[in-house]
This record gives structure tokens, C-alpha cells and sequence, in this order.
């Protein structure tokens, strides 16, 4: 198969899932004539139709609520919500419903649903437009959690939500949307939900991230490797929750230290999760505190600021350095 | 236990003074001063060359992507133009002309659609609210807002603009709801432009009219001609001298077209026809107010030149001021990010806050 960006990795996943499945619907805000604001629904409406890809009336809490009760009755429904910046909206159906009716009738019934949302800064939108809010969703028992950070793995990824028996989250960083290519295999792919993946191994400090913070750690990582001769282990999440804390602790303990990356608010976020997992089950083993590069704890600032607020190549570098400072 | 019908209120008017033709009907129309008319034209054209004038810049790189206001002028301009100075106005994001009018200066369009949140500070003694962006999550706040004004005992009105798309949300029905009854003083307009970014108003909703579910609500409904602004004006008179005086909510449908795209980001052909949209253009509501001025010489040739030479100058100060503060310490500097979230500077985001500096004097310093 050839190359291709992210975006049309996801429109890919969605065209297969659609094909080998007819219990697959689409349904959200301009998602139909369209084909979305970022043309990640390209082709389906005019392949599928408006049966099983429905532009709705704008309203995120009726898009989430409705596939709760499309996917209560047997349909395997993909919500997108246009920015997760609005998808607090429909946080009450995620919370309240999605997330409870298994657990709430002992297994009679169950929401295999996907919501997908782009999320993350970096393309310069106005207000709302480029929050990360994942951490809300780990921390809401009963729905599970994706982040892709390149084509490859989105397709995979996006197959196994759409395959899940229960609420997945799918986010997907826009910035990287279309930054760069990749090959992608002809036959299908799936990433077992709640694996991460060493995508580079290294025995002097492990770099965890995942998404478009990935650019950032991936960037650290060669640098400080050329020119600091610190050799990086780098683990790509791709699932928050649940999350592999096994591959999270076997690489700490192998290199004794630890920098989480994302750009979510600190405070209760990703990393702070993390951080705790490695302290239960690998404190002795660290050679020096855990650090975390995160978004502060504000508001993802107006765009004219947002890259002092995202972290970068350097900030993790900063950290990294550090650690390797104090722990000698 | 019979069968029967239930006898509702089931009038709603619409609601046209000057047509697309500029042929006004006298016996409806306002009665407004040749000056009140000049200050209506002339913020209306400012509204219309700024709006051009931003497209531009958007073209050159030097403005982000923004919602134009184009043919949306009469809406806000015309209500804005029916309440008081210290009465409040409650916007989504397409309220330039009856925000211009207001106070607001250009130059804070500009900054906002750059990105800088300075653009959505309301300049001193104006009581507006700044830009929404998450749809109708405005309108219970101007509930709120009304309902304050009420325990008070004050004599003000709030003004609050939502969008046809709006109307689906939950919030839109929640804020009208409340306002009714808590008999709060809130005018609510909606902008119907037909559109919410591709969908169009037929698959928003099966009903034939915004105006009517104000029925449901137990208030006054009408549709006006949003491409009129002497109907607009009207209906917006009407609807806020009842809430002034306890009456409570209005709802004010003004129906439009969304000439323009829904941002610059989006592509309205691969959604509707040209044909469609060249119908519409002839109503939009410059071209019959100046015909309409014309025709009652309130305006000139010399008199609209002039004007016109003001507003390019007044639009060029405003960009030069607005490039101008762009460049400003104060708007630049990275720190100010936490700033403001809340009244005094947490001592977590104060260690947060030295993080940055600390990275970006290291930054300037190294070799990365």
C-alpha cells in the first residue's frame, strides 16, 4: 500500500470498517456532504449514504447520546465530535451512560461505541479549538482511551475501537494530521488496546509520551543521543486507558529514569498517572525523581501563545538533562 | 373526558419594512432621525469594509482564520441600535456591526481572530460580553445576566444573538427556558443564516420557523427580515420595552443567508450551489439601506465618498494599531499566560510560571 498522512490513514480505517461491517454508522456534525472539517470522512456519504453516515442537527450531548442508544441496539456507531474542545458537551453521556450501562445491567446490555475527536494545539484555531482533555477520560472508569501519533498506528488503532466491545475514545492529535507519510500495510491491522510500544530503545532514561508529543520526544531523543551520548528509551502510549503499565515499568527499570511528555494540563494529567504507577512499582529502581513536560495548568492559551505552552524538543531536553544531573 | 382541541396562541408574524427593492412600507416604518439613519449607514459600512478588509489580510498571511460578519451586518447593528448604552449585549461570533456600534474598537476584531485574548477585553463602559465560541453556550449567561438585572431592580436589558445551528443545543432551550420563567429581561435573536457550517437550516430542524418555538416557551415570537434593518430595529424596540417593563423574553428570529463561508477555513461549494447563494446576494441589507438613504436624500454621492474615505482611514488606523499592539511587551510576553486565570496567581502556577522563563532564558542561550 502506498504512503500516506494520517488523515487519510483514519478516512482508510473508516472505508474498511464501514465496507466489512455494516452495523458501522457515522454520525456527527458535517461529517456527510462535507466529508468533515478535516475531510477525515472523505468518500463515505457518497459511498454509503445518508443511512449510515448522518450529518446531525448540531448538538454534541444528542451526537453521543444517540449512539449510546444505536450501540445499546446492536449498530457499532463512530461519533465524531468536530473538536474535543466541545466535547464537554457530551461528557454528561460519556460519564452518565456510555461508560455505566454494562456495569449498571451486570452485562445485559453494553455500548460499543467510538468517539472520535481531533484534539491538541499547533494549527493556530481560535478559542476551544485545541484543548487536551484525555485526561478526563482516564479518569472516567468504563470508557477506554486511544491517541494515535501516526498513520500507521491510527489505522490500527481506529480498527481495534471500532472493535471493542465497550466505549473508546479515540483522539486524534490534528497537528499532525498531515505533517508526515508512512507506509501502511495492505492488510489490516489492530494494536491490542491498553499496549504501549517501545519505539526506541535505550538504557539511560525513558521517554514516554504519546500523540503529537511524540514529534517532541522522538526529536529529544535523537539529539540527546548525538550530542549528550545519552542513549533514550522511548514508549509510545498509544493507549491511556487502560494504560501498559508493564512496558512502563520493565523500561524503568531497566534505565532508573523517567520523563513523561504531553501536553495536557499537568496537574492530575497523564503523567501524573504515570508518575504514580512508576513510584508503586519501581521506586527502588530510580535513580533520580521522575520529571514531567506537560502543558501548565491553564487554559490552552489564545494561539498567539500556544507554542510557549506546548511542549517541545527542547523542554524535554531540559528535563532529561536535569535528571541525568541529579542522579549523577 | 373528551377529545378536543387545545386553543394556543398560534400567531407568528413576520416581519419586512424595506425590501430588497428599497421599497419601504411608511406605515410600518421606524421613526428614526435622518442622523439616527446616517449613524446606522455608517456603521454598517464599516462593519462591511472592515469585514473585507480582514478577508484581505487573511489572504496575506498577516489575519488567522476568522468568521466573516458579511450580510449579518442589519442584525446586530439594527438591535444594538434599539438598547441603551449601559443595557447589555450578549454575542456569539458574528456581532461585529452592533459591537462596533457599541464601542467596541476594530482593532479588537482584528487582535481576537490573531489570537490574542486582549481582543475580547470590552473597552471601559461597555457591558458586553466578548465572542463565544462554543455554540449557544452564551445564552444562559445572558439568562443569568437578565436575571441579575431583575433581582437588582434595575431597569436594563440584555441582548443575546445565537445562530440557527444554535438552536439544536441543549443550552439554547435551557437559557430560554429559565429567562421565562424567571421572567428575566433577555431578547433573544437569532441569526438564521441557513446554514451551521454545512448543514443546512432543513436538516437543523423540521419546523418552518426559529420564531415559533417561542410558543413552546410561553413568550413572543416573530421573524423579521434579517437583511432589514429598519424591521430589526423594530422588532428588537418592541421586544426590549416589554422586557423593560417585566414583560420578560423575546424571541426574534431575523432570517438571512450566510453569504460568505462559514470560515475562512471552510469551502461552501462542496455543499450548495452558486445559484443559491447569487439569489441571496441581491438581498443583502448595504445595497437597499444606501438605496432607501438615497431615495429620502439623506445620503449623497459626495456625502457616501466621504464617509468612505473615513472608514478606509479609520480601518487603516485600527490595522496599524492593531499590528501595532501586536508587537506590544505586554501582549507578547509568554508569561503573562497565567496571568490572569485567576484573581491572584496560585503558588503552583507561580512555580509553573518560572519554569517557562526559566526555558526560554535557557533557550536563548543554547545551542538547540
Amino acid at each position: 500500500m502506498p504512503e500516506m498522512n494520517m488523515a487519510k490513514a483514519i478516512n482508510l480505517a473508516l472505508h474498511e470498517a464501514m465496507a466489512n461491517d455494516e452495523r458501522v454508522i457515522i454520525l456527527g456534525e458535517d461529517v456527510g456532504q462535507d466529508e468533515g472539517v478535516f475531510r477525515i470522512t472523505e468518500g463515505l456519504f457518497t459511498k454509503y449514504g445518508e443511512n449510515r453516515v448522518i450529518d446531525t442537527p448540531l448538538a454534541e450531548s444528542a451526537i453521543v447520546g444517540t449512539a449510546i442508544g444505536m450501540a445499546i441496539y446492536g449498530l457499532r456507531p463512530i461519533c465524531e465530535i468536530q473538536f474535543a474542545g466541545f466535547d464537554t458537551y457530551n461528557y454528561h453521556q460519556l460519564d452518565s451512560h456510555a461508560a455505566r450501562f454494562r456495569n449498571r445491567t451486570r452485562g445485559r446490555l453494553s455500548v460499543p461505541m467510538v468517539m472520535r475527536a481531533p484534539c491538541g494545539g499547533g494549527i493556530r484555531a481560535p478559542e476551544h479549538h485545541s484543548e487536551s482533555r484525555e485526561a478526563i477520560y482516564a479518569h472516567t472508569p468504563g470508557l477506554k482511551l486511544v491517541m494515535p501519533s501516526g498513520p500507521r498506528n491510527a489505522r490500527a488503532l481506529l480498527h481495534s475501537a471500532i472493535a471493542d466491545p465497550d466505549p473508546v475514545i479515540y483522539y486524534e492529535p490534528k497537528a499532525i494530521y498531515r505533517l508526515f507519510k508512512e507506509e501502511v500495510p495492505e492488510k489490516i491491522e489492530t494494536i491490542p488496546i491498553g499496549q504501549a510500544r517501545v519505539v526506541r530503545e535505550g538504557k539511560d532514561i525513558s521517554i514516554i509520551s504519546y500523540g503529537a508529543c511524540m514529534q517532541a520526544a522522538l526529536e529529544a531523543g535523537e539529539r540527546l543521543e548525538e550530542k549528550d551520548k545519552i542513549s533514550c528509551e522511548i514508549i509510545d502510549l498509544l493507549s491511556l486507558a487502560p494504560l501498559d503499565t508493564d512496558t512502563i515499568i520493565a523500561s524503568v527499570k531497566k534505565t532508573g529514569r523517567a520523563v513523561i511528555v504531553h501536553e495536557g494540563p499537568r496537574t492530575c494529567g497523564i503523567a501524573a498517572e504515570v508518575s504514580a504507577q512508576i513510584n508503586e512499582n519501581a521506586l527502588l529502581y530510580l535513580e533520580a525523581s521522575v520529571k514531567r513536560v506537560t502543558g501548565y495548568d491553564i487554559p490552552m492559551p489564545y494561539f498567539s501563545k500556544e507554542q510557549f505552552y506546548l511542549p517541545d524538543a527542547l523542554k524535554v531536553i531540559i528535563a532529561c538533562q536535569n535528571i541525568l544531573k541529579d542522579s549523577g | 373526558m373528551p377529545r378536543t382541541p387545545i386553543n394556543l396562541p398560534e400567531h407568528i408574524e413576520y416581519l419586512s419594512i424595506l425590501n430588497e427593492h428599497a421599497e419601504v412600507d411608511t406605515s410600518l416604518e421606524p421613526a428614526l432621525t435622518p442622523e439616527n439613519l446616517k449613524t446606522l449607514y455608517r456603521y454598517m459600512l464599516l462593519t462591511r469594509r472592515l469585514d473585507e478588509r480582514m478577508l484581505n489580510m487573511q489572504r496575506q498571511g498577516r489575519l488567522s482564520t476568522f468568521a466573516q460578519t458579511f450580510g449579518h451586518e442589519a442584525i446586530s447593528l439594527g438591535a444594538a441600535f434599539a438598547i441603551n448604552k449601559d443595557d447589555w449585549l450578549v454575542p456569539y461570533y458574528r456581532e461585529m456591526a452592533g459591537m462596533l456600534y457599541r464601542g467596541w474598537p476594530p482593532e479588537n476584531f482584528l487582535l481576537y481572530w490573531n489570537g490574542f485574548e486582549e481582543g475580547s477585553v470590552a473597552p471601559p463602559g461597555v457591558n458586553d460580553l466578548p465572542f463565544c465560541v462554543p455554540i449557544a453556550s452564551q445564552l444562559p449567561h445572558a439568562a443569568g445576566l437578565g436575571l441579575a438585572i431583575k433581582i437588582k431592580k434595575e431597569k436594563k436589558v440584555v441582548l443575546a444573538f445565537f445562530g440557527d445551528g444554535a438552536s439544536s443545543e441543549g443550552d439554547c432551550h435551557e437559557a430560554m427556558n429559565f429567562a421565562t420563567v424567571l421572567n428575566a429581561p433577555v431578547v433573544f435573536i437569532c441569526l438564521n443564516n441557513q446554514y451551521a457550517i454545512s448543514v443546512p437550516i432543513n436538516h437543523q430542524m423540521k419546523a418552518e420557523t426559529i420564531a415559533q418555538k417561542a410558543l413552546a416557551y410561553g413568550i413572543d415570537g416573530i421573524r423579521v427580515d434579517g437583511n432589514d434593518i429598519l424591521a430589526v430595529y423594530t422588532a428588537t424596540k418592541e421586544a426590549v420595552e416589554r422586557a423593560r417593563n417585566g414583560g420578560g423574553p423575546t424571541l426574534i428570529e431575523a432570517l438571512t443567508y450566510r453569504l460568505a463561508p462559514h470560515t475562512t477555513a471552510d469551502d461552501p461549494k462542496r455543499y450548495r450551489s452558486e445559484e443559491e447563494v447569487a439569489v441571496w446576494q441581491k438581498r443583502e441589507p448595504l445595497i437597499r439601506f444606501k438605496k432607501y438613504l438615497y431615495n429620502k436624500n439623506i445620503l449623497s454621492h459626495t456625502e457616501e465618498e466621504k464617509l468612505e474615505a473615513e472608514i478606509n482611514l479609520e480601518i487603516k488606523n485600527a490595522v496599524e494599531k492593531a499590528e501595532l499592539r501586536a508587537q506590544d511587551k505586554e501582549l507578547v510576553d509568554p508569561l503573562h499566560i497565567f496571568d490572569y486565570l485567576y484573581a491572584e496567581l496560585t503558588p503552583s502556577l507561580q512555580k509553573q510560571r518560572q519554569e517557562l522563563a526559566d526555558y526560554l532564558e535557557y533557550k536563548r542561550g543554547s545551542g538547540y
